[in-house]
């Protein structure tokens, strides 16, 4: 390796003593019309929420007493755990279902496919209905060999399958469709360099997707799948019709009596907001922990606000 | 030492009706160094990666170590392996490639840990010296907690090597090592190499680097359209090149 040559000062070389003399003063450009559009913007914000505000339809004190209130709390939790669940699950299937579209098994492949085509072509609506109701159409389920006597146990199907199992049901199986070509196109966005290069160095076809596509994937899977997770939450709002007790569900119970339903779903609207906000967090640090080696480290999401304030503030 | 470590006879390769080897036959002795040159197209990659199995042959038969590459030999009959019997004997041939093809979500250190440890089942603090020790020996010690991205080329297909070599193999094959690198880090890819070369490691080495397979090969084979075309030592092949087309690449190339 050669060493650099030092630098020599000579006709045309670069001046390396720092003079801010040469440094150009010049006025920043003006933006007049960012202001003139924020001004529109914000007196039209405030005509909307002064028109709520003095309606005399809306009952305020009715909005400030449910928003707490322990049903409307347990909804929210009711809907927090199915979108939980629902998630975590279904993103395993959906891991399994790509790696077998993915595969050169022929069955497999067309396994992931068939499944795909089915929960990704029918109304999610029509599904969480048709789990509900899975009693009218088998109203045993049994285990045993088919088109014999022979069962190993049978179970009556609403015992099995009551409504809030049937809602879980419905939203995995029908969310497991869509992670799967997520997953999917994030497994096909690594560059086969990189099966190759695990190939060469003896590794398992196992190992390699876990070990070195499936993290790489995270990258391009995270970003949609925190879509699919704000999905789901307001999805749940469809279990309401099977009469699982969740957030939606509770609402309307206390509107279809109180009969203030614009101001409950006032209240059901700032929960699902406020949770939609929260569920963003850890998109970013998972956004962050996939991303290292390919870019200068993130910051912290707090220290980023912080410097974003420090940049403002010394202009 | 007389025995053969790579025994390829009348390998044949198509990809659809195009034919890419028409029956390539060459021999490696364990401790050889071998140089594949050639025009591109002319079969040398595809070649060297039918060799790890990374392509399937279509006819002949390619044995590393006395075994056949992809095929398993029971009860007088030849069965096509498994991919776990596949995965088991690449761990004996090693490959450095021509895009480095590191793992960019893993430090220097813990590309060249992660089939030592993964595979191989070697006890984490022994495959981490053992890392350090291969870093130290292609002298980027002092990057062993960067991510690729952050390392230049030279320095990614240096790390590369060390990966490969992390794995003990007793073949090493190199697809084009230093044609994605800028020309001045290709010397310090080349001396890994030449000291790889004279720490008697086998090697199969597919080049455009002349003066490297003139100074460190003991055997230089040149193919066009998917055959041998000529083969001997460096002296023969390229100081005295008898086929006109290896003479016509020779002068292309110098």
């Amino acid at each position: 390796m050669s060493k650099l040559a030092p630098a020599v000062t000579a006709p045309g070389a670069v001046d390396t003593d720092v003079n801010t003399d040469d440094d150009v003063v010049a006025v920043p450009l003006r933006h007049p019309w960012r202001w003139v559009v924020a001004g529109v913007l914000v007196l039209a914000l405030a005509g909307l929420v002064t028109s709520m505000w003095t309606n005399p339809n809306i009952e305020h004190s009715t909005i400030a007493t449910y928003l707490f209130n322990p049903k409307i709390i347990n909804g929210v939790g009711l809907s927090l755990l199915v979108t939980v669940i629902a998630m975590l699950v279904s993103t395993v299937l959906g891991v399994l279902l790509a790696v077998m579209r993915l595969s050169k098994n022929p069955v497999m492949n067309a396994f992931a496919w068939l499944y795909v085509w089915v929960f990704r072509g029918t109304p999610l609506l029509i599904q969480i209905v048709f789990w509900g109701y899975l009693g009218l159409l088998y109203s045993q389920i049994s285990l045993g060999v088919p088109f014999t006597d022979f069962t190993i146990f049978s179970v009556d199907t609403n015992t099995l399958v009551p409504a809030f199992v049937a809602g879980l049901l419905a939203l995995t199986l029908n969310q497991a469709a869509y992670s799967a070509e997520i997953i999917r196109s994030g497994m096909l966005s690594v560059d086969p360099g990189q099966h190759e290069a695990a190939a060469s160095l003896g590794m398992s076809p196992s190992y390699t997707l876990f070990k070195v596509v499936l993290p790489q994937a995270m990258r391009v899977i995270i970003p949609p799948m925190g879509n699919e997770t704000i999905s789901m939450l307001k999805q749940t709002s469809l279990l309401s019709v099977i009469a699982v007790l969740e957030l939606y569900t509770v609402a309307t119970q206390i509107s279809s009596q109180n009969l203030r339903q614009v101001e409950l779903l006032l209240v059901v609207s700032a929960w699902y907001l406020f949770l939609t906000s929260v569920l963003s967090v850890p998109q970013y640090y998972l956004e962050r922990h996939y991303g290292r080696g390919t870019a200068a480290h993130a910051p912290s999401l707090l220290s980023r606000i912080q410097s974003r304030i420090m940049q403002r503030t010394k202009r | 030492m007389t025995e053969t470590l790579l025994r390829a006879r009348n390998v044949r390769k198509n990809y659809g009706h195009v034919e890419v080897l028409k029956g390539v036959s060459l021999t490696v002795k364990p401790g050889e160094v071998m140089c594949l040159l050639g025009p591109s197209g002319s079969g040398k990659s595809t070649f060297l990666r039918c060799i790890n199995h990374l392509e399937r042959i279509d006819g002949g038969r390619i044995e590393v170590g006395g075994e056949l590459v992809g095929y398993a030999r029971r009860h007088g009959k030849i069965f096509e392996m498994n991919p776990r019997e596949v995965s088991r004997q690449r761990r004996g041939i090693g490959m450095v490639f021509q895009r480095f093809n590191l793992f960019p979500h893993m430090t220097a250190l813990e590309n060249i840990m992660a089939a030592p440890v993964g595979v191989k089942k070697v006890e984490r603090e022994a495959a981490k010296a053992r890392a350090y020790e291969l870093l130290e020996r292609v002298g980027l010690s002092h990057v062993a907690g960067h991510y690729p991205a952050q390392l230049s080329g030279g320095q990614q297909q240096r790390v590369a090597i060390a990966r490969a070599l992390a794995m003990d193999p007793e073949l090493l094959l190199f697809d084009e090592p230093t044609s994605a690198l800028d020309p001045e880090l290709v010397g310090d890819v080349l001396d890994v190499m030449r000291q790889l070369a004279a720490d008697g490691m086998t090697m199969i080495v597919v080049t455009h680097e002349i003066g490297f397979a003139r100074s460190v090969a003991d055997t230089v084979v040149f193919m066009d359209g998917g055959v041998v075309v000529e083969a001997g030592s460096p002296a023969e092949v390229i100081g005295n090149p008898q086929n006109p087309r290896t003479v016509a690449f020779l002068n292309s190339v110098m």
